[in-house]
Order: C-alpha cells, then structure tokens, then sequence
C-alpha cells in the first residue's frame, strides 16, 4: 500500500544523501587546498555549488509534491519537513566552502599550509558535516545530539585562532592582510560548523519529533 | 498522449433542468481523471454520460459530443452494449450479485458468449489477479460473493469490470462506502491499472485525487471550471473558484 508515497520518501532520501556527499566533498576540497595548492580548486567548486544548488531546487520541487499529493503526517511528515529545513542549511554549506576557495587563491601559500590550527578546526567541521549526514543516513538520534554538543569545541577554536592572528599581527603588521584573511576562513569554518548543527538538529527532530537546542537541551517549539 | 475520449461541448438536461454546460474535455490513454466538485455539480451525470448510462433514464436529452477512439458515441451505429464493455463501470457502493465469486466474474464474459471452462477460469484468475484480490480469495471462489468484506466486495467489482478487457473503467466514488486500509488498497490498484486501461473516477475526497489521478477536472453547477494537471490544479489553480472549494472556502 502507498507505493507511490514509499518511492517518492525513498527518492527525497536518495537525493538528500547525495548532497550530504556533495556538501561534503565541497569542504573537503577546499580544506585540502588549504595544505596544498590545488590547481583547479576554482572550476572543482563552482562545478559542486552548482550541482548542490540544482539539488536544493529539487529537493525543494520533490517536498512540495509531497506534501500535496501525499498528506504526509506522523513520522512523514517530519521527515519532508526536516528535508525542507535540512536543503538550506546544506545549500549554505556550499556557498560557504565556494567564498572561502576564493578567498584561498589569493593568500600566501606559506602562511597558510604552515598553520596548523585551521587544519584541525578544518579536519572537526568536516566531521560534524559528516556525522550529521551520518546520523541521517543511520537514524541516528545520538550522533545528531553528539554534532550539536560538538560545536563548543569548533567555537572554542574559533575563538583561540582569533587571539593567535591578533597577536600575529601585533608582532609583525606586514603580516596583516594574510592574517585576516586567516581569520576569514577561520569564521568560515565556524559558520559551516553551525549550519551542521542545525542539520543535526532537523536530523534530531526528524527521528524523535522533538528538537534540542545548541546546548543539547530539549526544545519544546517543535513538539507534535 | 493519445487520447481516448474527447468531448466537444456536452450539454445535458434532465427534462427542463440543464444539468451540464458546454463541457469540453480530453481523457488521455493510460492516464487517471479525477472529477473533483461539491455533490450536485454534474460529475457524476458527467461520468455516466461516458457510457451511455444516462440513456436508462427517461427525460434525458444530451447535444454536443463525446468521441471514444475518435467515433461519436451517441451515433445510430453504436452497440450501447459493446461500448459499456469497452467502457466499464465501478460504483460508489460496493454491488455484488448474488452468487459465487467466480460467477460473479464470469457473468460478463459469459453473456458474450465465452462458455469455454479453461477459458472462463482464465479470466476469471487474471482479472481477480488485476484487481489485487486473487490471493485472498482464491481458495474460496465457490463461496457466495456477499461473504466477502465491503473492500473486498469492491475489488470483486472491479475484477467483474475488468473481466470483459474493457479500455476505459469509471469509477464513481469507489471508495466512500469503505475503511481506510480498504480505500487505500484501491487508490494502490487504480495506479497499477492505468498501465493497462484509462481510469476516470468520482471522488468527494480531494486528497485522493491529489494522491492518484495524473489530471484533475473541477465541476461546478454543471459547468467544467478548471481542468489541468493535478500537480498545477492542486498547486496554482487558475480559477478562483477552484482555489476556494479545494482550499476549502467554498460559499
């Protein structure tokens, strides 16, 4: 019974995956252009934010369809609701790593594959990128929340690269425009690291239908 | 797509009562029509008029045309008989005969004129097959046909529609007289069936039309409003009116 309906979850599923993957490929290659020049680091994400685009739009198209010719409710409805919610979030994802690779070709190489602290603030949004995809994938409600509770650690970050690029800059000026353009990519890690967190989220209401908050607790706006 | 009936301005009255305005209308092969209005608007006058079942009631008179595979089905030279088999019929209640299961399905082949057993018990197989109804009564098709549950009496209906291979099945209000689970087995089957026949069904339930039909038509005081592809009917209706009565701000 409700085949259709079944097929058209399973497709929203397929596609929302797949730009999980794309969302992560986009940071991924901009990370790594970050530890070594990438030569084609401009075609590569122009060419992942267009297919990530073209994927909001039709998930977006697919959710609509949805919900007007299936009534979806219970658990359904949750899910094409979070899709809704989820494709923006992701959509933001790949803007961000796309500005941030711009940003990239015009720093100096040195500067940046010599500062470890935005590889490993780089390394950790990857993560939370992909476990909140995970958890998705896996129905996993605890990996959500694990996401959600992981972003202190990326702010904290955040907020130590900060204070190390303002004292770079006290010590030598002619270090300036390289250390801020540092810190632009600093923010941008940061606010990738929040858009995750608001997948895991919608992932988190998804599964259980209810939301936590940025500090893991229990949001009672969404119950249903 | 090709389609399999057209309709050029098709007025109707009963007696001095004009029950249909001008309908003009394309049903595509393979495809389903929803007739979505409120009751009293002409859908299911509309329906019947499909098969010449208005011809049964006195003080009918119809003008414009309908065209079935491009012939006029009001013509002299059409066998009402064999156009009903062409075109079958499913009703709003659930209308078994009297008989066995397996009767009930070999009626319509019999009547034109199949007595062959292996032949008859064929049919009888595939078109309880087609109506997702085979596996729950296939042990019992000697058993009397109104022993069966009102969902299952309406797909022995459809069996029984389906066992002359007609090419176009009506459908008026199949599933009102029936449980959720019941009603969401036949909106399963009508998606399935319209790989092989056209389906056009009556429906009071919006939903369903948005669930399973691939063209909606809205009927209003006998007058087609709006046809158009579900998605766009249900999404961007163009008429007003339309928006009003699916929206449910009718009046």
């Amino acid at each position: 019974m409700r085949k259709k309906f079944d097929e058209q979850l399973k497709l929203l599923h397929k596609e929302l995956t797949k730009m999980g993957v794309l969302c992560e490929d986009a940071i991924e290659t901009v990370a790594k252009s970050l530890l070594s020049r990438n030569q084609t680091l401009e075609e590569t994400m122009d060419s992942l934010n267009h297919e990530i685009k073209q994927l909001r739009r039709s998930i977006e198209s697919l959710c609509l369809d949805i919900i007007m010719q299936q009534q979806p409710v219970a658990k359904d409805l949750r899910k094409v609701s979070s899709a809704m919610k989820m494709v923006t979030d992701l959509e933001r994802i790949g803007e961000q790593a796309t500005d941030m690779s711009n940003l990239i070709l015009h720093l100096h190489e040195a500067y940046v594959f010599e500062y470890n602290q935005i590889h490993q603030m780089a390394k950790d949004t990857i993560n939370m990128v992909t476990d909140s995809m995970d958890a998705y994938v896996q129905k996993d409600a605890e990996k959500a929340k694990r996401v959600i509770l992981f972003d202190d650690v990326v702010d904290l970050k955040f907020k130590e690269i900060k204070k190390d690029l303002i004292h770079r800059i006290a010590q030598n000026l002619d270090q300036g425009e390289d250390a801020l353009d540092l810190f632009m990519i600093a923010k941008y890690f940061e606010g990738m690291a929040d858009h995750a967190v608001n997948v895991a989220r919608w992932v988190h209401f998804s599964i259980l239908g209810y939301s936590l908050k940025e500090n893991g607790e229990v949001e009672g706006r969404h119950n249903i | 797509m090709k389609n399999i009936i057209t309709v050029n301005d098709l007025c109707l009255w009963y007696g001095n009562h004009q029950a249909l305005h001008h309908i003009h209308m394309d049903i595509p092969k393979n495809s389903v029509t929803a007739f979505i209005g409120p009751s009293g608007c002409g859908k299911s006058t509309f329906l019947k008029t499909l098969n010449r079942m208005n011809d049964l009631i006195d003080d009918v008179k119809i003008t414009g045309e309908v065209r079935y595979n491009n012939q006029d089905i009001f013509s002299p030279s059409v066998d009402v008989n064999m156009l009903r088999k062409e075109i079958g019929m499913v009703f709003q209640k659930p209308n078994p005969f009297p008989m066995s299961i397996y009767d009930n399905v070999a009626y319509g082949p019999r009547t034109h004129g199949i007595k062959n057993k292996v032949k008859l018990d064929e049919i009888v197989e595939k078109s309880l097959k087609d109506a997702a109804i085979w596996e729950e009564v296939k042990d019992r098709l000697h058993k009397s046909a109104m022993s069966l549950s009102g969902g299952q009496q309406q797909r022995l209906c459809i069996a029984r529609a389906l066992a002359v291979e007609p090419k176009v099945l009506l459908m008026d209000e199949p599933t009102s007289a029936l449980d959720p689970i019941s009603t969401a087995k036949i909106e399963e089957l009508v998606t399935v069936l319209k790989e092989q026949y056209t389906i056009i069904i009556v429906t009071h339930n919006m939903q369903q039309a948005a669930r399973i039909s691939d063209q909606t038509a809205f009927f209003l005081l006998g007058e087609l409003v709006e046809l158009d592809s579900t998605k766009r009917l249900f999404s961007q209706p163009k008429e007003k009116r339309t928006e009003d009565y699916i929206t449910g701000r009718f009046g």
